[in-house]
């Protein structure tokens, strides 16, 4: 039956996508490369936590010690990694559902060459000790100027994919007058937009405070107009990661669970909704700052209660699809048919470990948002579980379960294990759950995030046990990641050589696109939108710390 | 055809109602405890130069410590420092209420003290002002918890109640 419906349907001649493939291919290399070393670090982190030191065997090699790695730790894992997986897994997504090339191969290897550049500018100073600033880099603690430079390479980088997107976007509408941009393709290119919008904040800091004051061009900084800048972009930041994440939830992994997906506008809606609240919200990130009014961290905690709408429409989608396929492949029962979801597909465990842990994440999320609340767990240990939930797994995860079967597709190499690549998801999802428990009690214990503890004259004898205990989930998200890079390596040196490369199915919509407001797709509007809420929540604010600020604080090396 | 996208309309409206209905819910929760029960975030409390804070000749700063400003009423000048607060213990009665004012001599820092809602950054050129009531007697820890340099480990206080 399906393969007389196939036949029947007149043949799409696919593109030739292979610069595409090249790309992604590359990008998530080098992702792949910058998430085990900063894992591994990880995993000294969790050691020295309970007294085992292996900073000092390192020195060599870290000469920073706990802080240098930890700073590795954060700049490699959620700057590097994600950045360039993102870049890679969104160029070929959004050419290939448009099944046509980006409009300038040149400009989508001069993307790859300037983030290139840029992250081994950074490297150096990081990897010398000479940009032990934590990947937040908040001023007046100073880095090698190269450390900053570097990263604004990168950033810079990715603005070139969204111009390629764009003029991609024009010349598919053209030659296709009337029809609904591809759900794949119109999120991958709302979410660059939203992070190009987005980096504005950071670029400035680099390029009007940060970058000249460690080049020496000027004697001071002011360490709030920084943090301020550098929040702009760091909540939405987060979107960034997340919303490739959920257009594999959405658009991929529905058809891998053998349905389809709910509802197409509603999930345009939700992307748009991200497009324009994700930003004017960063001031949460500053709720104990002084130099800020308490007024505007109140109108951007209300504005962070607005994101969660959309993050809630995305919930609930997801699990209609899933709820779908589960129930077409046999499933009854309020929520029997979750068991009918094809759990021995790696690519699928791997994606619904990260949401079952995500739907924590989003709960003590919900939690630092709450404005006062924020006073209990804010820099606390609290957050670390907070977030490796989120980025840790929901992101993390899902980008490893994506490479199951996308590793696969670019290299015409089948997985070498899935059995391997099952086990390797629910250990992520015993080790990270334990690891983020502890860590969110050591926080409402009071133990400081950012410390290393196994040196802290103040840790108290109840943190002990907690402590034990992250570091028993730690050690089990070790043996994950070390069953997952068995698996890629084999798969990428023995995987068996496929006779026919299996193609991407995105996830048919019961309800289509034809079902959306039309205005959902002239994103011109809603980066009107954005920007006027931008400007609302942000202008007071930066006004009034410019007015005031004398920039005469000095840059200064503490480590 | 018709019935069906009538149904997977009603399924729309069902789960947006609760999307809309939660956050709303929990905003106004908060929006009680902030103005009706009081709990409040830190706020601007002004700038002070850094360079004067450095040499000792900033008005406030210049004398840190503890000074009552009426029964059981305190204030604690203190300073941040790598690698430590300046002074790092302040001792008070039980049901004291305290006001911290704080300011950075470098780098930023971090004061929460656990048990109470204190939780501000010290930033270097701004002062950080939060103020808090210590009912039970005993000892509070004060830790810094931002990154300040190869020593922020050992960076903490108390604040002793008797
Ligand atoms: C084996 C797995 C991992 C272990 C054992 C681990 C452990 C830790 C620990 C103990 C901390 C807290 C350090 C401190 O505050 O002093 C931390 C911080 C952090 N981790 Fe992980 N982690 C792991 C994987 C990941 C992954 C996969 C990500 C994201 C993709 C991630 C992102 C972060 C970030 C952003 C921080 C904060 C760094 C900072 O405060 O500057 N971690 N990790
Ligand atoms: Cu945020
Ligand atoms: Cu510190």
């Amino acid at each position: 039956m399906a393969s007389i419906a196939a036949r029947a349907r007149p043949l799409a001649i696919s593109a030739d996508l292979s610069v595409e493939r090249k790309l992604a291919g590359i990008n998530i290399f080098i992702a792949l490369a910058a998430l085990a070393v900063g894992g591994l670090m990880g995993v000294l982190q969790i050691l020295r936590y309970n007294g085992l030191d292996l900073y000092t065997p390192a020195k060599p090699l870290l000469p920073g010690g706990y802080y240098q790695g930890l700073t590795v730790h954060g700049v490699l894992n959620v700057l590097v990694f994600t950045t360039f997986y993102i870049i890679g897994f969104l160029t070929y997504i959004f050419a290939k559902a448009l099944n046509r090339p980006l409009a300038s191969s040149r400009l989508a290897w001069a993307t790859l060459w300037v983030m290139v550049s840029g992250l081994l500018l950074a490297a150096i100073p990081l990897l010398t000790n000479n940009a032990t600033v934590m990947f937040t880099f908040y001023p007046p603690l100073k880095a090698d100027s190269l450390f900053y430079i570097g990263l604004t390479m990168v950033v810079a980088g990715t603005w070139l994919l969204l111009v390629n997107m764009i003029l991609t976007r024009n010349a598919w509408l053209a030659d296709n007058p009337g029809q609904r941009t591809p759900l794949p393709a119109f999120m991958a290119i709302v979410t660059m937009l939203m992070w190009t919008i987005a980096t504005i904040g950071v670029a400035s800091e680099m390029i009007f405070l940060v970058i000249p004051w460690s080049l020496g061009l000027v004697g001071g900084t002011d360490p709030v107009l920084a943090r301020t800048l550098f929040w702009f972009t760091g909540h939405p930041i987060v979107y960034f990661w997340l919303l490739p994440a959920y257009i594999s939830w959405y658009t991929l992994v529905p058809a891998q669970a053998g349905g389809k997906l709910f509802s197409d506008p509603m999930a345009r809606v939700s992307f748009i909704l991200f497009l324009i609240l994700s930003i004017p919200i960063g001031m949460h990130h500053q709720v104990t700052d002084p130099g800020i009014s308490e007024m505007w961290k109140l109108v951007h905690a209300v504005f962070t209660f607005g994101v969660f709408f959309p993050s809630l429409l995305t919930f609930f989608n997801v699990v209609a699809s899933l709820e779908y396929a589960g129930r077409r492949n046999g499933g009854e029962g309020w929520l029997a048919w979750i068991f009918n979801l094809p759990w021995g597909k790696p690519e699928i465990s791997a994606q619904l470990v990260a949401m079952m842990l995500f739907a924590f994440g989003g709960i003590s999320g919900l939690v630092n948002a709450s404005y006062n609340v924020n006073l209990v767990v804010h820099n606390t240990s609290w957050i670390s579980g907070h977030f490796h939930l989120t980025v840790g797994t929901a992101v993390a995860l899902s980008f490893m379960g994506i490479t199951y079967w996308l590793v696969p597709h670019l290299t015409g190499r089948a997985l070498w294990s899935r059995s391997l690549g099952v086990a390797q998801a629910w250990l992520w999802f015993v080790g990270m759950g334990l690891f983020s428990h502890f860590m969110h009690e050591l926080g409402l214990r009071g133990m400081p995030r950012r410390s290393d503890i196994g040196g802290a004259p103040y840790v108290q004898d109840e943190w002990r046990f907690f402590l034990f205990f992250a570091m028993i989930g730690g050690l089990i998200m070790f043996v994950s990641a070390i069953f997952y890079y068995l698996n890629m390596i084999m798969t990428l040196t023995r995987g068996k050589k496929l006779a026919e490369v299996p193609d991407i199915t995105f996830a048919r919509a019961l309800s289509g696109p034809e079902d959306a407001p039309k205005v959902l797709d002239r994103l011109l509007v809603w980066v009107a939108v954005a920007a006027v809420l931008i400007l609302i929540n942000y202008l007071p604010t930066i006004i009034d710390i410019i007015s005031t600020a004398t920039f005469d604080i000095p840059g200064r090396r503490v480590w | 055809m018709k019935d069906k996208k009538f149904i997977s309309y009603l399924f729309e409206v069902a789960w947006i109602l609760p999307s809309v209905a939660i956050p709303v819910s929990m905003m106004v929760a908060i929006l009680v405890t902030a103005f009706a029960v009081g709990v409040r975030v830190p706020t601007s409390a002004g700038r002070v130069s850094i360079s004067a804070v450095v040499a000792g000749t900033d008005s406030t700063f210049s004398q840190t410590g503890l000074r009552e400003i009426a029964p059981g009423r305190y204030e604690a000048i203190m300073l941040a420092q790598t690698f430590m607060f300046v002074p790092n213990t302040i001792e008070i009665p039980a049901g004291s209420k305290v006001t911290f004012v704080l300011t950075s001599k470098d780098v930023i820092h971090g004061f929460k003290i656990e048990g109470v809602p204190v939780n501000v950054m010290v930033i270097p050129g701004q002062v950080s002002r939060v103020t808090a009531t210590f009912d039970k007697p005993g000892e509070y820890l004060i830790v810094c918890h931002e990154y300040c340099g190869a020593g922020h480990h050992v960076m903490f206080g108390k604040v002793i109640v008797n």
